[in-house]
């Protein structure tokens, strides 16, 4: 089965509501591309489940998400995600902050279509007082009686993850240190689309990595996504390392609303994800030319 | 060693929190904190485990900055889920920076003001309550002060003493060891673990402790002055793990 898709048509598929996963880690192989693909469209009121980095960053500053389930937004080499920053201070979405191993666990849940697992984390802390409505304790049926949180499954309708390649049936690699959660994510939901420096025949993919490098099995997969540079300016290695200048320029805009105009003008209008790559890289090409 | 600075004194009380760990992950965040769980493995403890800070095991010490190891010795491969299963098994010791602390060792370091519109957005619950409730916790923090050891914290990412003791057997893996500051080091060894004072840095003045401590300091009548480092461990922070001198821009001079 051939399961190339565009990023176009895989967010077409979304609509208003909707609860989307993201893959990645902080500023670490995120799915770009599709990020900028919801950007040129008017999709609002979306929950987002994420371990944040700009994909937060981008899609709360321009109005898209009406709640953000997370357990830290960062840019790495930036610990603090600067516009995630501002719109939290602005009361602008409802967060749902969670501890990193809960965000796990509840993905876990959800792939294995349990209603919650049980866990220690959480106890104690305000993880509980804030999400009251939602987080529930449990005690346990054993002996021990311990009192433990059960953490609820995190349901998604769609799922994106950024790996570094694929085959066009969804058989999906990773070549980097981490896979990070991203089989987890797919597992969670409905709909899962993967985006990918290279397609490649399948008879390839364990020319590039060992088999333990094949994180996603085709039936974790919808639609694949060929995206060269697709997680920029997130870093995916081996394939590049994260563009610290454009992801400095980009957290500077958060509090200049001129020069966010223009970032969003430049790189955000561009009209699809060839253009987006080609103003990155004349970017690039003057600031090594020093213009 | 008469001429150690205050950072220094700083990364040898960090270093202490790790005696007796053996063959557990140490992690520690902050320029001090870092130096001192290496000189920790370095010297007295060196079964420590300690992570590349992206998702290796690495058996060889590097410094703190500018490491110009072409060829590092990885021993693990610890991806973040990896990291999460490790911590809840408990073999780990994490110190952690403090926005704010009380004195219940109750932490803080996800956000000022109220959670639902915060005054400023920090960084979040990260693994704090999972950490706190699963194994051995320490605090840094390198600008002691009323805003950071306060009364109340605004929100409790890191579980304290009075709320573990509420979860009785739930809490039984949650231990915070020792807050190391600039000024001294403190633990909760009192009988209703409130924070006391464990030693001083030498030129701290216990009034000046006091001074900056938003809530009542349990004080010991004798207070002990912070253990010095010695001459090795002098060069092994200045030579080997910290050429750079990072730890000065953490606490100045």
């Amino acid at each position: 089965m051939d399961k190339r898709t565009t990023e176009h048509e895989a967010v077409a598929e979304l609509r208003d509501g909707l609860t989307l996963g993201i893959g990645g880690w902080g500023s670490r192989r995120k799915p770009m591309s599709i990020v900028r693909e919801i950007l040129r469209t008017d999709l609002k009121d979306l929950t987002v489940v994420t371990y944040g980095g700009p994909d937060a960053g981008l899609l709360c500053k321009t109005g898209r998400v009406a709640r953000i389930i997370y357990g830290f937004v960062s840019l790495d080499s930036i610990p603090l995600e600067p516009h995630f920053r501002a719109v939290r201070q602005a009361g602008a979405v409802e967060a749902v902050e969670l501890d990193e191993g809960m965000l796990q666990w509840g993905l876990y849940a959800a792939a294995l279509r349990l209603p919650f697992l049980p866990t220690r984390a959480g106890l104690g802390s305000d993880v509980l007082e804030i999400n009251q409505k939602w987080i529930k304790p449990i005690t346990s049926p054993y002996d021990d009686a311990d009192q433990l949180v059960a953490m609820p499954a995190l349901e998604l309708d769609a799922a994106f993850v950024h790996l570094n390649r694929a085959d066009a049936r969804g058989n999906a690699q990773y070549l980097g240190p981490d896979p990070y959660f991203d089989d987890l994510f797919c597992q969670a939901a409905k709909r899962r689309f993967v985006t990918c420096e290279k397609i490649v025949e399948t008879s390839d993919l364990a020319k590039a990595g060992t088999p333990h490098t094949l994180l996603l099995n085709r039936s974790m997969v919808d639609g694949v996504i060929e995206a060269p540079g697709g997680a920029h300016f997130t870093e995916c290695p081996p394939d590049y390392g994260r563009d610290e200048a454009f992801q400095r320029e980009y957290a500077k805009t958060a509090k200049d609303p001129e020069a966010w105009k223009a970032f969003e003008e430049t790189y955000l209008t561009a009209e699809s994800e060839a253009e987006y790559q080609k103003r990155v890289q004349a970017r690039n090409e003057d600031r090594k030319a020093g213009r | 060693m008469s001429d150690a600075t205050r950072a220094e004194v700083c990364a040898v009380a960090v270093a202490e929190v790790f005696r007796g760990d053996g063959e557990r992950l140490a992690s520690a965040f902050g320029a001090v904190p870092a130096i001192g769980a290496r000189l920790a493995k370095l010297t007295f403890e060196p079964d420590l485990l300690m992570t590349d800070g992206v998702a290796y095991l690495r058996a060889d010490v590097p410094p703190v900055t500018g490491d110009a190891t072409s060829d590092p010795i990885v021993e693990g491969w610890l991806p973040f889920r990896r990291v999460f299963d490790l911590l809840w098994n408990g073999r780990r010791h994490v110190v952690m920076t403090a926005t704010q602390i009380d004195r219940y060792g109750n932490h803080n370091f996800a956000c000022i003001g109220p959670h639902k519109q915060p005054k400023a957005q920090l960084l979040g619950m990260r693994g704090a309550p999972g950490n706190t409730i699963h194994h051995p916790t320490s605090y840094w923090v390198p600008n002691h002060s009323t805003r950071v050891f306060v009364d109340q914290v605004d929100v409790v990412s890191g579980v304290g003493y009075d709320r573990a003791r509420e979860l009785e057997d739930g809490a039984r893996f949650h231990e915070i060891r020792r807050v190391v500051s600039n000024l001294g080091v403190f633990d909760f060894a009192t009988p209703d673990n409130r924070m006391r004072l464990a030693s001083l840095h030498p030129g701290v003045s216990v009034d000046e402790v006091v001074e900056q401590t938003g809530f009542e300091l349990v004080v010991p009548d004798d207070v002990p002055e912070t253990r010095p480092p010695t001459d090795e461990e002098l060069r092994l922070i200045r030579e080997v793990l910290d050429p750079g001198d990072s730890r000065s821009n953490e606490v100045p001079h």
